[in-house]
């Protein structure tokens, strides 16, 4: 059996190890991580200020497919940045929002929209949030209306009886 | 019970069931649906990866029922699923492949090293063809029929259940379709 000293002897050699493995680790270079390669990627410029807030509109508007809630702009998904491109390529060629849009939702689907369309399938998701707040609205009001009327039949007001007692209670007085 | 008290118990029953049904949908939501399917596979036009010389065109998809697999060597759920591509593969299925923003050598030494199962791959380089088949997440796998249309995607490594229970149902199907 081993003595406490030996076992804690034995815990510092093992940590000791973790960290060199460690260190080593971090000496490797980077590029051996996992990932897709491709060419070195050059910043994306505009000349006409435009075509960038299009493109800016455009990166918030759509979502980055790999890491679900994030848009375009936020990610830095290496797919977020093929699509930032393609879109910035898109917008400089001369097309419009509306046409960037439809390309990526002809691929990805409406998922790739932050703003889903209006359609029979998304109707709950635009018009429930207002019947709730309706809903809520109603139900308030009727409780209001419901405290005003108890108020207004005031159970602690007399009635004819009461004050007839009341009276006489007082002429005897 | 009294009605004020049974009121906020019934809402309460009906977020109970919103939530559930939203939780037990949670495992499918990573499952972007592909508006993809019943369309003809996208225009594309790309250098192979066995031969640079050669290309893989979406023409080569017509004629036969075929799998469609987007596979990269930086792709660890890939290499699980790839004993299974060279299983069917060897069972006569055809599959072709665009390899995925990969280095050539890469792809082609992974070929050589875990087999190649592919009829062709697709070297896409920049992805741009991955875009176009809305690739969001390596490995995806498309069923194809003779005319060229996608009828079925994948995503995700493909596991024997998706095979036999999905898949070569499937691809029978459609051989058997004119």
């Amino acid at each position: 059996m081993l003595s406490t000293t030996m076992k804690k002897n034995l815990a510092s050699r093992i940590l000791a190890l973790n960290s060199i493995v460690f260190f080593i680790l971090c000496l490797l270079p980077l590029h051996l991580q996992a990932g897709p390669r491709g060419q070195p990627k050059e910043p994306i410029v505009f000349e006409n200020p435009q075509v960038e807030s299009d493109y800016l509109e455009l990166s918030e508007e759509l979502r980055c497919l790999v890491c679900q809630n994030q848009n375009l702009i936020d990610s830095n998904a290496e797919l977020a940045d093929d699509l930032r491109r393609e879109v910035a390529k898109m917008l400089k060629k001369g097309n419009n929002k509306e046409q960037v849009i439809e390309f990526m939702v002809e691929r990805y689907g409406d998922f790739i929209l932050y703003n889903p369309a209006f359609k029979a399938q998304t109707l709950l998701l635009w018009v429930g949030p207002f019947v709730l707040m309706f809903f809520g609205i109603f139900i308030l009001l009727k409780k209001i209306r419901a405290d005003k009327e108890e108020k207004n039949t005031d159970s602690s007001a007399l009635s004819e009886q009461e004050k007839e007692k009341l009276y006489a209670i007082l002429k005897n007085k | 019970m009294k009605k004020q008290f049974m009121t906020p118990l019934i809402i309460f029953g009906l977020l109970v069931v919103l939530l559930v049904v939203g939780l037990m949908k949670a495992k499918s939501v990573r499952d972007v649906p592909s508006p993809l399917i019943g369309k003809a596979v996208p225009e594309f036009s790309i250098p192979t990866v066995e031969d640079q010389e050669k290309v893989f065109s979406n023409k080569d998809l017509k004629g036969q029922v075929s799998l469609l697999n987007i596979w990269a060597s930086w792709c660890v759920s890939c290499r699980a699923e790839h004993r299974l591509l060279n299983l069917i593969a060897g069972q006569g299925i055809k599959i072709y492949g665009i390899n995925y923003k990969d280095e050539l050598s890469d792809a082609r030494r992974w070929l050589s090293a875990y087999g190649n199962p592919y009829v062709k791959s697709a070297h896409d380089i920049t992805g741009r063809a991955g875009i176009d088949w809305g690739v969001y997440g390596t490995p995806e796998t498309f069923v194809i029929d003779k005319k060229g249309m996608i009828r079925y995607k994948h995503t995700g490594p493909v596991y024997q259940q998706d095979i036999d229970e999905k898949m070569l149902p499937m691809i029978k199907q459609l051989q058997a379709e004119s």
